[in-house]
């Protein structure tokens, strides 16, 4: 059957402002993929070209020589990123599990102190000792110097995780923990058996986010990993960036030049590729869930 | 013997102990949880001490030796704070307005918008990124900025103009700092506005049409009011970590060029040099301690105002 809607004309000021709309939101939508363009565009272009001509938007000459000089000097980059891999997977997985416990125990009604766990874990976004005394402790008390847990430990659990996914978990009926009780299930049989069958969106949201956090870090690996043969990803590439800058002043004030090959310009742009492909291949799939995820969030809980 | 049952049993009103014995798996379950906050984050709240010593990485916290406030008064009268203070504030600043009001306008067109497939691919696109490290984001403005071949040198020498050298101008940074930081946050805080505004009844804007409001109208007498609630809840989120900067956006667009300092250098990324560069943990840890104090008595202030002037807005 076929439905039919009255479509009252737009006014002029109406059809002005669609007009607008698209016209903003082109350009902006422009902006933001500009960036993303340049590293592709410059990646495949030919070095020669670039160094004489500079970046461009459309490479004159196309070569794929940094991408093969790439696999070429394929070790640390594998290294990395297995470090990578096996820090988010790890980190997420233990992070999910904690994360999603406190989140079922702090909808409990029947746990009085929540609210006092609650501002226990809130208090730390509030005053922290800051990044020193925690440098101080990771490396002196703990003795986390180039050790992996340095880098797994730091982004484990964040109060506003916690919180997002609180509020998922307040979405289920609270009517479902109660009749799960009178049948005899165990506090951690309802967390197992109803709960996190039942938040699987919320995971999936809160689980990309912290495998976003742990895949793009470089800091904690700049405070606390000096091996190179455990540099993640991001920082092996931040190591490259900013070498490649140090010796570039170094070769203008004539320091040395000969004995040091710079990373060409292109081939810059290709590990930066190679280390962002697996965000950029799976974007498309998860970006849906963060769509979702922040649009729950956002709702205050 | 009656009697005796009937006394334990008023003794026997739920106590402490039966409370945590009704609940004990569920304290259980947050046990590794509580106790990684005490050991991250309320452990190192001690270290605090730090910027009361001249701190000796052999000697440890508690043998250091105690100087009292002679790192504080390095910090002040070093004429570096009065930089950092005013270059994190104004920065923050910036960016939780300049933010908010793109992600606002975004929000607004994108609702406006019917075509779902312009919709979707656009909103796909301003939300990329958000998903990709600092470090790349600092690769994309050496791509655009540096002066050998940078995309902008690059159109500049073209159209036969002299080449400006980003990366020895103080002057420009705080354009670019700002305008990557709201490309960077703009899909995040567009989903945010989106939602609100989808979640809006349609009946509101049908009436006003009939009642003979126009576009503009409806937009800044039904949108914009709509949106406020959550536009000073995010505000005000923010406001209080106005202390902390973006550390990770000032250090990868600078690093450690010492010639941009004096309008790009804030708390935090002093705090990272004392650490890593200049091994000045005393003052370092005055200038975190600052950073926390304030930003916790700010919070506070802010929300305490907030909750006076309307109750719902406020953050607890």
């Amino acid at each position: 059957m076929k439905t039919i809607t009255l479509q009252v004309k737009p006014d002029k000021g109406t059809r002005t402002f669609t007009l607008l709309g698209y016209f903003v939101m082109t350009i902006i939508t422009i902006i933001c993929f500009i960036p993303f363009w340049l590293i592709v565009v410059a990646s495949i272009s030919d070095e020669h070209m670039v160094l004489a001509e500079g970046f461009k938007l459309w490479p004159a000459l196309i070569s794929f020589a940094a991408y093969r000089s790439i696999f070429q000097g394929f070790d640390s980059l594998m290294k990395s990123y297995l470090v990578t891999i096996l820090i988010t997977v790890i980190g997420t997985v233990f992070s999910l599990l904690l994360t999603s416990m406190t989140g079922y125990v702090l909808i409990r009604q029947d746990f009085r102190k929540r609210n006092m766990v609650s501002f226990f874990i809130y208090f730390t976004t509030l005053f922290s000792g800051g990044v020193i005394p925690t440098y101080i402790l990771f490396v002196k008390y703990l003795n986390l110097k180039n050790s992996l847990w340095a880098l797994i430990l730091p982004c484990l659990l964040s109060p506003w995780n916690i919180f997002l996914m609180r509020n998922f978990m307040k979405s289920i009926p609270y009517s479902l923990i109660d009749a799960s009780k009178i049948d005899g299930a165990n506090d951690w049989q309802i967390y197992e058996k109803v709960i996190l069958p039942l938040s699987k969106a919320g995971l999936a949201t809160v689980g990309l986010f912290i495998a976003l956090t742990y895949w793009n870090d470089w800091y904690h690996a700049s405070l606390y990993i000096t091996k190179e043969s455990l540099y993640p990803l991001q920082y092996l590439l931040y190591r490259m960036l900013s070498n490649a800058e140090y010796m570039k002043q170094a070769a203008a004030a004539g320091i040395f030049l000969d004995t040091v090959t710079l990373p060409s310009e292109t081939l810059k742009m290709a590990t930066a590729l190679v280390v962002t492909g697996p965000i950029l291949f799976l974007y498309p799939f998860v970006q849906r869930y963060f769509i979702k995820g922040i649009m729950i969030g956002s709702v205050k809980g | 013997m009656k009697k005796l049952d009937n006394f334990t049993d008023t003794l026997t009103k739920p106590t402490l102990y039966h409370r945590f014995m009704k609940t004990k798996l569920l304290w259980f379950m947050l046990i590794p949880v509580i106790a990684y906050f005490v050991l991250f984050a309320y452990i190192p709240m001690v270290g605090i001490w730090l910027a009361f010593t001249k701190f000796d990485f052999r000697l440890g916290l508690l043998k250091s030796p105690f100087i009292g406030l002679k790192n504080f008064d390095y910090l002040f009268k070093s004429g570096i704070f009065g930089r950092l203070l005013r270059n994190t504030i104004l920065y923050n600043l910036a960016f939780i307005l300049g933010g908010n009001i793109v992600q606002i306008i975004c929000a607004v067109f994108l609702g406006e918008i019917k075509n779902k497939r312009f919709v979707k691919i656009s909103q796909s696109i301003i939300f990329l990124p958000y998903f990709i490290s600092y470090v790349l984001v600092g690769l994309f403005s050496y791509a655009l900025f540096n002066i050998d071949n940078g995309v902008i040198n690059t159109i500049l020498r073209n159209l036969g103009f002299v080449q400006y050298n980003f990366y020895l101008k103080p002057q420009a940074w705080p354009f670019i700092i700002i305008a990557v930081q709201i490309w960077k946050g703009l899909g995040y805080g567009s989903v945010v506005y989106l939602s609100v505004i989808s979640g809006i009844d349609q009946e509101i804007y049908e009436s006003a049409r009939i009642d003979g409001a126009t576009k503009w109208q409806q937009i800044s007498y039904i949108t914009l009011p709509m949106i406020k609630p959550t536009f000073i809840l995010l505000v005000m989120f923010n406001l209080g970590n106005i202390l902390k900067g973006q550390f990770q956006l000032f250090y990868q667009l600078i690093g450690n060029n010492g010639l941009l300092y004096n309008v790009t250098d804030i708390i935090d990324t002093y705090v990272y040099r004392s650490l890593t560069v200049n091994f000045d943990i005393g003052m370092g840890s005055a200038a975190g301690v600052f950073q926390s104090v304030f930003g916790c008595i700010l919070v506070l202030t802010v929300n305490a105002l907030v909750k006076r002037f309307n109750e719902d807005l406020a953050l607890f």
